[in-house]
């Protein structure tokens, strides 16, 4: 199988530090009134090579997180501060051309609804054909054997008849597995993934997911996985970043944040999953619902919310803080290493 | 049959007069400082377009109060005056400011009384396209049935015909059965059931869907519960909740009525040169273009055109602001 | 697939049918075939003779059907006017109504479609708007206003084009065109630019609208996402997905086409279709109305059918008859 990082000059550097950075991203709104700050000084990094799930409800800001690092805001929504470097390399402040061209050849993204993410007019074949041709110095009959391959890779059967095949003949499924390899077929370093397995049905989610880790494993492509749903982080990710009102309030190793989570907020999520094993007769269920962008409560955005909220948790809000590998950003932690202290 | 026929027109005219007024109540306390009315002052091509149409509606209403001349009164005019340039000219008269047409008709105060005959037509024409449109689009889509489905059948066969053709035929058909039976008709009546006839279809197509959709709500279903008539319910409950789409539509067909009324008398089969309307100066006049006498069709054409305009600029306002999806 | 193409067969022949219904109505029953084919003093028994000869007694079913028949082979009756078999009028006039309604057509799509597109593209810019603009006056103007306004600049003032007729023009088999020679392209100019200002303005609309929708889809987001240049999502993909739905309007508009050639013709006094309807109108000449009803509407019938064939060939996802 060709990589084609050997064989395009064009290559990054070669990782050493993480694949993508993010510090101190702010993302706000323009509107009639006063900017709404949707993405509230967000700071993560991801390896090379490295799953980073981001978990929350919906509105918590997961998605736009993805569509910043890739330049697909939709405007009102801008980047209003803080940056994002891929490999080193700041791309938060590119010119829009050259943005494109890191786009689906060193930064990718899969969206969550396969029917709609698909050409309906356009045939798979001529739409793989495209993209493998658009990154890529190869000739027709070349990229057509790349994309014939491709297909192979995510398991669709015979894939020279299927190429001439429309969306619209495909299942849900292996809709989103030439998805995957639309995406995947320029090599990218990061592969941003936004609800890759919501649309899908169950039984099928476990493939998907199954599929993608190992595409991304044998390229080494490092995953942004952002999804609402805890199963499929326990699934893939390797580290865990869990959302809320357009901040992270905890970020860790995902073993860790599933099993030990730390902040109250994380605390309520793994209570209100369902276990068979459990032996509890209630799910625990978190009282409220995610503030909206227009009122944002001031100090931690979750303190209304909280049932271990004291004084503090009103007037400032919390800085992350290093709990054994993770970090959580609430001052119970600060209270409990100042009472252990 | 006629009877109830003429029960349910009542019905139809009060069940709409009261839906628009109970919702033009509700709906200005509720809209004061909305977006809509913001977005309408903010737009200043949409209060243009308000103020220039309610300035010539006003005009053409006081028409017989402010016009200089009367041009039905054919005895007023004078051949004399006729084909006279307008008073800034040199040529002109400052009796007949915009000049006069070929049989001395003052072009101001025929403007003013064409622009009346246009907008009376107009507005009749769309009232009568949707009361047509909007009772035949309730029943069938309420009632359903065969009915139903035959109505929606000869919609669709009318639809293959653009309105102005439909129009046109009506019109024809009218003037034929004059003409055999050699009689005056009523040409203004004629032109509004033409029009009217040639528009309703988009009426009931609206409504009729919309009337579906309402069909299998609870307080439809608890009406009939109750025991209320059919009648009732499609006039008093369904319909209200029918007006907003209806209300874009009829401010759109009004610019198309009027237009329509124009084509037709320059076309030479509306309103004849004895009671002219914008269509027929325009018509009388190009016959003159040639020979200099740019007044005559110039003013009409203006008018005319503003009128065209400014009733279409507030159409599209209306049904972008409606518009859900349009907002950000 | 098939099943669909025979049912759309079978409405179009119902509605034909209809049509031509309206048309006997009007034929039999508004105009009086009698009395406009004899003179005043005619004495009863030579009406009720030719009353007699022309059928006019008999069951009105049976006249329907006699109508459809004649109409089904051409014979739609004798002008009152001319007094010349109607489908000779028709033949003489039809090819310059097509030639018109054409020549209207192109223009329209060759100017609308890349009006539309852009503004689409640079919603921003004040081209655009200026654009949109001027959309707004050409749906609103009525056509005949903007005929004379053409005439008035390029024929009264100008004195480079001429302000009515056809021009010379030449015949092949029975099809005399004006295409052939240079008056009788001058002469097209004008009334094909009218005509066609309704159109553009239509299309430049409708194309923005449908391709403001696409741009918005989550395909084109997951084409940014894949990197390819603005030049392949606006014109590769876009562009495609647009068209299709555009195609099928466009092809119901050749049939208001033909329908505002009337006023077009009236203004130009081209001498087509439309200016001999109109002048039927104004006399009340009964058969000639009938016929040119008939007419149009089995064209506009068949425009119907065809387009919605031709559409499902060009979407994939109707072809399959899939969800």
């Amino acid at each position: 199988m060709m990589h084609l990082r050997r064989v395009n000059g064009s290559t990054p550097a070669a990782p050493r530090g993480p694949v993508l950075s993010v510090r101190d991203l702010n993302v706000a709104f323009h509107t009639r009134h006063a900017p709404l700050v949707a993405l509230d000084g967000i700071s993560f990094d991801v390896a090379p090579g490295e799953v980073l799930g981001v978990v929350g409800e919906s509105g918590a800001g997961k998605s736009l997180t993805g569509a910043a690092v890739i330049g697909l805001l939709e405007p009102p929504g801008h980047i209003a501060g803080g940056e994002v470097r891929l490999n080193g390399q700041r791309i938060d402040n590119l010119p829009a051309e050259a943005m494109r061209r890191l786009r689906g050849r060193h930064i990718a993204m899969v969206f969550q609804d396969p029917l709609t993410s698909l050409n309906p007019l356009y045939s798979v074949g001529a739409q793989l054909v495209e993209t493998i041709r658009a990154h890529t110095t190869l000739s027709e009959v070349e990229a057509r054997e790349r994309a014939i391959a491709l297909l192979g890779e995510v398991e669709i059967q015979d894939p020279r008849q299927r190429l001439a095949s429309y969306p619209h003949e495909f299942s849900g499924g292996m809709r989103q597995r030439v998805v995957l390899a639309l995406a995947l077929c320029a090599e990218p370093a990061l592969l941003i993934a936004d609800e890759p397995t919501t649309a899908l049905d169950v039984s099928v989610q476990a493939q998907i997911i199954a599929l993608l880790k190992r595409l991304c494993r044998e390229r080494a492509t490092s995953v942004l996985l952002i999804t609402h749903d805890m199963g499929v982080i326990a699934e893939a990710a390797d580290r865990v970043a869990v959302m809320y009102a357009g901040r992270i309030v905890e970020i860790g190793p995902a073993r860790e944040v599933l099993q030990n989570p730390q902040h109250p907020y994380t605390q309520g999520l793994m209570g209100a999953i369902p276990s068979l094993w459990s032996g509890r007769d209630r799910l625990v269920q978190i009282p409220g619902a995610m503030p909206s962008l227009a009122a944002i409560p001031s100090g931690c955005a979750f303190h209304p919310r909280c049932p271990r909220a004291f004084e503090r948790c009103h007037i400032a809000r919390p800085e992350p803080r290093r709990i054994g590998a993770s970090q959580a950003a609430c001052w119970l932690l600060c209270e409990e290493a100042e009472a252990r202290a | 049959m006629i009877a109830r026929a003429s029960r349910s027109a009542q019905r139809t005219a009060s069940g709409l007069l009261a839906g628009i007024g109970r919702m033009f109540r509700a709906w200005w306390a509720q809209m004061r400082n909305t977006d809509l009315v913001r977005s309408f002052f903010d737009s200043r091509l949409a209060v243009a377009a308000a103020l220039a149409v309610l300035a010539m509606a006003l005009a053409a209403m006081l028409a017989p109060a402010i016009a200089p001349q009367n041009p039905y009164d054919l005895a007023s005019l004078s051949l004399a005056e006729a084909s006279l340039p307008p008073a800034w000219i040199h040529a002109g008269d400052a009796r007949y400011l915009l000049g006069t047409d070929d049989q001395g008709r003052d072009i101001l105060s025929a403007l003013l009384y064409g622009t009346r005959s246009s907008l009376v037509i107009g507005v009749s024409a769309v009232l009568l396209s949707a009361a047509i449109g909007v009772t035949l689009g309730l029943w069938a889509g309420y009632a359903g049935g065969r009915a139903g489905a035959l109505i929606m059948r000869i919609a669709d066969v009318q639809l293959t015909f653009p309105a102005i053709l439909t129009a046109l035929i009506i019109d024809g058909a009218a003037l034929a059965i004059f003409k055999s039976y050699r009689m005056e008709g009523n040409r203004f009546a004629v032109l509004i059931i033409a029009i009217g006839l040639a528009g309703w279809v988009q009426y009931a197509r609206t409504v009729r869907g919309a009337a579906l959709v309402e069909r299998s709500k609870d307080y439809v279903a608890a009406a009939r519960l109750i025991g209320i008539g059919p009648l009732r319910i499609m006039f008093h409950h369904i319909l209200p909740n029918t007006l907003g789409p209806v209300l874009v539509l009829a401010t759109i067909n009004l610019a198309l009525a009027i237009v329509t009324e124009a084509t037709l008398s320059f076309l030479g089969v509306g309103l004849p040169p004895s009671q002219p309307s914008l269509g027929t100066m325009i018509q009388i006049g190009n016959q003159y273009l040639f020979s200099g006498a740019w007044w005559m069709v110039a003013f009409p054409g203006l008018a005319l055109a503003t009128l065209a305009l400014a009733v279409n600029l507030l159409g599209d306002w209306l049904r972008d602001a409606l518009n859900p999806k349009l907002k950000p | 697939m098939l099943a669909f193409a025979i049912r759309r067969l079978l409405e179009a022949l119902a509605v034909i049918l209809a049509v031509a219904l309206i048309a006997f109505v009007l034929f039999r029953f508004v105009g009086d075939p009698v009395n406009q084919m004899v003179s005043q003093d005619a004495s009863l028994e030579d009406r009720l003779s030719l009353r007699r000869e022309l059928g006019l007694d008999d069951p009105i079913l049976l006249q329907f059907a006699r109508f459809v028949g004649h109409a089904a082979r051409g014979d739609f009756g004798v002008s009152y006017q001319m007094k010349q078999p109607v489908v000779n009028l028709i033949a003489e006039r039809f090819p310059a109504t097509i030639e018109l309604a054409l020549a209207a057509l192109l223009i329209a799509l060759a100017a609308g479609i890349p009006m539309g597109v852009y503004t689409a593209i640079h919603r921003d810019s004040w081209v655009s708007k200026s654009l949109l603009v001027l959309t707004v006056a050409g749906v609103s103007l009525p056509t005949f206003l903007i005929g004379i306004l053409l005439i008035y600049l390029f024929a009264v003032v100008l004195h480079i084009l001429p302000a009515f007729g056809r021009g010379e023009v030449v015949s092949i088999g029975f099809w005399k065109t004006g295409l052939l020679t240079t008056s009788g392209l001058r002469a097209l100019v004008l009334p094909a630019m009218t005509l066609s200002l309704f159109q553009m303005t239509l299309i430049t609309r409708l194309v923005r609208t449908e391709m403001l929708e696409v741009l918005r889809t989550d395909y084109i987001r997951f084409a940014r996402a894949r990197g390819l240049t603005e030049r392949a999502i606006n014109y590769g993909h876009a562009l495609r997905n647009t068209l299709v739905p555009v195609v099928t309007v466009i092809g119901l508009q050749f049939g208001s086409v033909v329908a505002f050639a009337i006023v077009t013709e009236s203004v130009f006094q081209w001498p087509g279709m439309g200016l001999m309807f109109i002048q039927a109108v104004q006399a009340a000449d009964i058969p000639v109305m009938a016929a040119y009803l008939i007419l149009v509407g089995f064209l506009f019938v068949t425009i119907n059918l065809a387009v919605d064939l031709l559409y499902l060939r060009i979407d994939p996802r109707l072809r399959a008859g899939a969800p």
